[in-house]
């Protein structure tokens, strides 16, 4: 008799616990996609209204084709491979360009920030190249270095310099004084305190340099691609819209927008690798 | 003072000391004919008005400050720039916020050229005095005020200073808080038999830590009052003496 009413006891109790568990699954569920929806709610909802205004023809579907025809415009050119060629060839040019920034900007900036008398000395002209537009300067840096692969690189390199090289500037210029001071009481060297205190808080904001110089990076290549090049995505994009290929047009600018997006991702993974401490804060 | 018999630990004596910075291009006399000793082993409250350098005589004490004229000596030599016998607690606990709770304390260490694992093992056991402990792989920005001060004060005891100087260590917690770390103070100092600077404006912390209290005068030029503090420790804040020692002080300050 008892053994059967704990049984019953335990059957009971499993059951109750199990709606209670499935109760909880389904909230949990249930709160997990209203965050997805606020998140991305508005974003497939505008590209809903894309497929549909352009099929039912409120949008002229020659100007705006419907998304699947994009997709697969998309999907032919890269299985097709001359996209991922685009691809390759836009990266390098970007890649190298940035790179160069980077490798140059963050250690004269650096420097700059460290040493007063050469950020005196060097801001004004500083400030000078920054605001001539790289674009401006796009036909001189041709006349110099020819229409090919320099000239493009060159000025991608230039535009990308500057954001990178006047956070990593303003970075190192705002230490914290009290900290500085609080390490040259335990007997730290200028060196060390460069390395330990000026630097690792001067991280933060040389990574706001840095995506400001990626977004940069791409935003130029395109304007470089669409002079004088017959490869790279930004060719792609005016070579698509010159032959009335609209859908591979729009492939192109799509596939801009995912490098962008993931070379902002990757950044930010970095950044938040190396900076965790900073998102702490309260 | 010429053979002292004892070289004590982080015993301070300062003679005659000058100092004035230049403001709006006039001289303004901070510190003039200051005198005092400390004896090793002691605790030394300085109080004054605003303004009356008491901040400068520690950055002095502390070498991060050159001064204009006078001796100043630490164990019989003269202060040349900051030096590894003594430590600073300052007002706020100016901690690196890339840096754990323990990569914090371990700082001074690693600066020092102490091998990494003693560093840790030595920042560990100073964190535990300030009963942080179990807080070691905290980042700054995850602590309250006062336990980012008290890992402020494990820092600077770690590196086993004999002269510490403080510069108004508590004025940013709340009262609790205050005087629970002076309680805290009170044992460390006893137990690391420190010889401690102590500047504050919070009479009640000047009497409760100090064995000596000094007065900064307003007037340069002035001598410095002192008063000596003849209580019993652990100290008794509802003691009469203790009471009648913290009036005495308001009325110095109350009436000059
Ligand atoms: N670096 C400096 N340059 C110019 N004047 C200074 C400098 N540091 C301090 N002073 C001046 O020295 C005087 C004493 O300053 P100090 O900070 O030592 O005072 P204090 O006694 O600590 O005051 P408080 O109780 O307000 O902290 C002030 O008049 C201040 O203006
Ligand atoms: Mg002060």
């Amino acid at each position: 008799m008892s053994l059967i009413d704990t049984e019953q006891g335990h059957a009971y109790r499993q059951t109750r616990f199990d709606s209670a568990f499935a109760a909880g699954l389904a909230e949990k569920a249930a709160a997990g996609l209203i965050q997805i929806g606020a998140r991305y709610g508005v974003l497939v909802s505008f590209l809903v209204f894309w497929q549909v205004a352009s099929e039912v023809g409120w949008l002229n579907p020659a100007v705006f084709p419907p998304l699947d025809r994009i997709l697969a415009a998309l999907w032919n050119g890269l299985a097709g491979g001359f996209l991922l060629d685009d691809v390759a060839i836009s990266l390098q040019r970007a890649g190298l360009a940035f790179s160069a920034a980077v490798v140059i900007g963050i250690p004269l900036g650096l420097f700059m920030g460290q040493v007063k008398a050469v950020e005196r000395s060097l801001d004004p002209i500083l400030q000078l190249f920054r605001q001539t537009s790289a674009l401006a300067l796009y036909p001189v840096f041709i006349l110099l270095l020819g229409l090919g692969e320099a000239s493009k690189v060159f000025v991608i390199f230039w535009a990308t310099l500057f954001p990178t090289l006047l956070a990593t500037i303003g970075g190192v210029k705002q230490a914290d004084p009290k900290l500085v001071e609080m390490a040259r009481v335990y007997g730290a060297s200028r060196l060390t305190i460069f390395r330990r205190v000026v630097l690792p808080g001067a991280v933060p904001s040389i990574f706001v340099g840095l995506r400001l110089s990626a977004t940069t990076a791409l935003l130029l290549l395109i304007a470089a691609e669409m002079i004088g090049a017959n490869r790279g995505v930004g060719f792609q994009v005016m070579n698509a819209q010159y032959n009335f290929q609209i859908p591979l047009m729009f492939a192109a600018i799509l596939l801009l927008a995912l490098l962008g997006l993931s070379a902002n991702y990757a950044l930010e993974r970095l950044q938040g690798r190396l900076c965790r401490w900073n998102r702490l804060g309260r | 003072m010429a053979e002292a018999q004892t070289i004590g630990r982080g015993e301070v004596s300062i003679r005659n000391l000058s100092k004035s910075f230049a403001l709006n291009g006039r001289d303004l006399d901070v510190l003039r004919g200051i005198d005092l000793e400390v004896v090793s082993g002691q605790c030394v409250a300085i109080v004054g008005a605003s303004g009356s350098g008491k901040t400068t005589l520690l950055r002095i004490l502390a070498g991060l400050e050159p001064a204009d004229g006078g001796d100043v000596l630490i164990d019989g030599a003269p202060i040349r720039g900051v030096g590894s016998e003594r430590a600073v607690i300052f007002q706020e606990p100016r901690l690196l916020p890339w840096l754990t709770v323990m990569g914090n304390v371990a700082f001074p260490l690693e600066v020092r050229g102490l091998a990494a694992n003693e560093a840790a093992q030595r920042a560990r056991r100073y964190l535990r005095l300030v009963g942080l402990l179990d807080f070691a792989d905290a980042y700054p920005a995850q602590l309250s005020g006062g336990m980012a001060q008290r890992v402020g004060i494990a820092r600077a005891l770690a590196v086993q200073p004999e002269l510490l100087l403080l510069d108004e260590p508590l004025v940013a917690l709340d009262a609790m808080t205050r005087m629970t770390m002076q309680e805290e103070l009170a044992r460390i100092w006893a137990e690391e038999h420190l010889t401690m600077v102590l500047v504050t404006h919070d009479l009640e912390e000047a009497v409760y830590l100090a064995d000596r209290v000094l007065i900064l005068p307003k007037h340069k030029g002035s001598a410095i009052r002192t008063i000596e503090v003849d209580l019993p420790r652990p100290r008794d804040r509802s003691d009469s003496r203790f009471v009648w020692l913290r009036q005495f002080l308001l009325a110095e300050f109350g009436l000059h």
